[in-house]
């Protein structure tokens, strides 16, 4: 692994307690929610990480401590290293401060996962729902909301289906 | 919500805390480039605030192609998830492919026979031409060219005709899987793609030469649209865009992929961080992509196209009659599938329109986690606010062009 | 049959007020720029010059809904879009005809899941269907000219 990789992951492990885990060359940092904001504005200003990637989240559902594991990708121009961060949240209104200070990008992402998983976040300057229509019930990408497919027309149950299904007549 | 309509502030519906206090009184005039209009390049909307011509706030809304693909993706397989990255970027499927490909390889740990590196880096240029050609084509018809829309779209028609030549369909051919490439390319392969190499030059001179000195496009793309190279950083602006603020800021150079760095290209930058500069630098790029293939090509190995690892590739299917052990491999891999391991990486490639990726996270069993897809599109959308500030309405269009956006890698 | 071979050499022909007027919808129908997805790319490649679709009559795409009379679905249609969709069907005048193309407009295709409608007859009805994904642009072409069949069989008084 990089010095200037193994040195800021060091580093933030020191200061902040994160745990440290990697696999096939990657670095996972896993901090606690409160500390979300120092970790990423230390990586951007102390070591270099000013490019943010994409920010994404994960569901472990039906463990529910920790339920999600929000995502950020961060990469270093300077230095050319990419460094991942884990936000383990718990399962009842889960939510988290706000990155789009420290990184502007963040605003949309985190519209995306707030949509898309219900993660509430604090300080956000346009919290609302981006790729489902404004009125949509639930949060479609957690595990417990169905996949939502219709029954597939075979031979044997065409008519059933057909007599069910919504079609346009004018 | 046929063409631009104006817009009533009390109809805003949950956007009024983005637009000004003016407009909020009536005195600036709200406009929805609604989600079907000639120029938004696939479905997208756009609440313009216009003072008079000039606009003074862009909110893009996006959404309207979501198709739910990431969820389709946990409930299948891994190599039956494949056919929905295709659809994603649907003007870069193989690279798609490619991308999804690198991850899955980096998590259950595949390697990748030589001759298939060499074939997915002569097929993923191709797709970076084909993607060009479509955006020239298309940008220069919104800025009423129409003849290189016409022309584009002939050259387009040679790749395409490579592409069903070696998997049988034209845009989503799937070809770029886990392990290597789904199978070898035919006799006529090499032929066509000489041939394609030696016609393409002239061709791009004929279309440089309609536009690139043309004072009318010249007019209308000049010092339109500027963004700096910090605020590029800032907002996590990859690919042309950033190459035309000067910086040479490529993956093929700076996180290489699938052997490119044996390869001898440059990265085409310009100075000029509008419109122009980004028409120059892809332009070059097309350049620079035709090199690579020809250089692919005089070094394409003899050898197999596919891991040898059957534990998570599928055998050729000529072994089936002679092997026991092969016919058990293919029974499972194609009913149950591979397991991965609970652990989550991330693979990106360069796509013509910016940094791709994909953070793939296994659970242990047969079919992912997670799928996420990082497109260039939903982080280079952002930026609209700032590049339509103080332009006329006019110099939208030819904007929006210039970012290249594809709604399929933003809405997913 | 005597008439047409006597009458022909001065430049009169006969025939029914119905074929007149299915021949000159169908040799001139304009399609509405509906492309969505990647049907959308194989639709602009079937109009450009090697799949040419104006030999058919469709020489210009029309982007307002109040001057086009076929509406071609290219592309996956979410929820989202849903309500746009019927809002551009209820623009466009009659007579008005509608061409799915690609499996996702005919049923979804691949994603079958809650956020694509599945099939767009489930919004507005489809005269013709074209399957594919995406469908070759002369897959496409067969479909526009099944359309033009179907129009030519079409009776002026049973018009709704």
């Amino acid at each position: 692994m990089d010095e200037t990789l193994q040195a800021a992951a060091t580093a933030i492990q020191e200061r902040f307690g994160a745990e440290v885990h990697e696999y096939a060359g990657e670095i996972n940092l896993i901090v606690a929610a409160e500390k979300n904001i120092e970790v990423l504005t230390a990586l951007r200003d102390e070591f270099g990480f000013d490019f943010f990637i994409a920010g994404t989240a994960v569901d472990y559902w039906p463990q529910e401590q920790p339920r999600f594991h929000v995502l950020y990708m961060l990469y270093s121009m300077a230095h050319n290293l990419t460094l991942r961060l884990r936000v383990p949240l718990d399962g009842n209104a889960p939510s988290l401060r706000t990155a789009e200070g420290v990184f502007a990008n963040a605003n949309w992402y985190e519209r995306e996962m707030y949509d898309m998983f219900g993660i509430t976040f604090i300080g956000h300057s346009d919290l609302r729902r981006i790729l489902m229509p404004k009125d949509w019930q639930g949060h479609p990408l957690r595990k417990d909301y169905p996949l939502g497919y219709e029954e597939v027309r075979f031979t044997f149950n065409y008519a059933d289906v057909d007599r069910r299904k919504p079609l346009a007549k004018e | 919500m046929t063409d631009a309509q104006q817009v009533r502030p009390e109809e805003l519906d949950g956007m009024s805390h983005l637009v000004s206090e003016r407009a909020l009184k009536g005195e600036t005039m709200l406009l929805n480039m609604g989600p079907q209009h000639p120029s938004t390049h696939g479905v997208l909307r756009l609440l313009l605030e216009l003072d008079g011509e000039i606009v003074v706030n862009c909110i893009p809304d996006i959404g309207f192609l979501h198709t739910g693909i990431e969820k389709t993706m946990e409930s299948k397989i891994y190599i039956q998830s494949l056919v929905c990255t295709d659809r994603m970027d649907y003007l870069h499927s193989l690279g798609n492919n490619l991308c999804y490909s690198l991850a899955v390889e980096k998590l259950v740990g595949l390697d990748v026979p030589p001759r298939a590196q060499v074939l997915r880096v002569m097929l993923a240029e191709l797709t970076r031409i084909s993607s060009h050609l479509i955006w020239m084509g298309t940008s220069a018809l919104d800025l009423a060219a129409m003849s290189v829309f016409l022309y584009g779209m002939r050259e387009r028609e040679l790749i395409l005709d490579i592409f069903e030549m070696i998997s049988g369909q034209r845009m989503m051919t799937s070809y770029i899987r886990p392990g290597g490439v789904w199978r070898d390319v035919p006799a006529e392969f090499e032929k066509a793609v000489r041939d394609f190499l030696d016609v393409m030059p002239r061709r791009l001179d004929e279309y440089e030469s309609l536009l690139t000195k043309n004072a009318l496009f010249l007019e209308r793309t000049v010092g339109i649209g500027k963004i700096s190279t910090e605020d590029c950083i800032r907002w996590g602006i990859s690919g042309p865009i950033m190459r035309a603020t000067g910086l040479p800021y490529d993956l093929r150079k700076m996180r290489p992929y699938s052997g490119y760095e044996q390869y001898d290209f440059n990265i085409p930058t310009h100075d000029g961080c509008d419109i122009y500069g980004r028409y120059l630098v892809r332009v070059q790029e097309v350049r620079e992509s035709l090199k690579i293939i020809r250089q692919a090509l005089d070094r394409l190995p003899y050898g197999p196209v596919r891991s040898n690892n059957r534990k998570f590739v599928p055998p050729p299917r000529s072994e089936l009659g002679v092997s026991m052990e092969s016919l058990i491999h293919h029974f499972k891999l194609w009913t149950e599938g591979f397991h991965a391991p609970a652990e989550g990486v991330y693979a990106s490639v360069e796509s013509p329109r910016g940094e791709l990726g994909f953070y793939l996270e296994g659970d242990g069993g047969t079919k992912p986690r997670r799928a996420f897809y990082r497109g260039p599109s939903f982080a280079n959308l952002q930026i609209m606010p700032i590049l339509t500030r103080k332009h006329f309405v006019a110099d939208v269009v030819g904007i929006i062009g210039s970012i290249d956006i594809v709604l399929g890698d933003t809405d997913r | 049959m005597g008439v047409e071979q006597k009458t022909g050499n001065m430049g009169v022909v006969t025939t029914t007020l119905q074929n007149v007027v299915n021949w000159s919808r169908t040799n001139s129908m304009w399609p509405m720029l509906f492309g969505l997805a990647c049907c959308a790319i194989e639709m602009m490649g079937a109009q450009a010059s090697n799949y040419d679709m104006s030999r058919f009559g469709m020489e210009l795409m029309r982007a307002s809904p109040r001057q086009s009379d076929l509406m071609i679905v290219a592309g996956r249609v979410s929820r989202k879009m849903a309500p746009v969709l019927r809002q551009l069907y209820d623009q466009m005048p009659d007579p008005k005809w509608v061409v799915a193309m690609g499996d996702c407009a005919s049923c979804s295709g691949i994603f079958n899941n809650y956020a694509v409608v599945q099939g767009v007859d489930e919004i507005v009805p489809v005269d013709v269907y074209v399957a594919g994904c995406p469908p070759r642009p002369e897959a496409l072409i067969h479909g526009i000219v099944t359309l033009h069949e179907k129009v030519k069989k079409e009776s002026l008084t049973k018009w709704k």
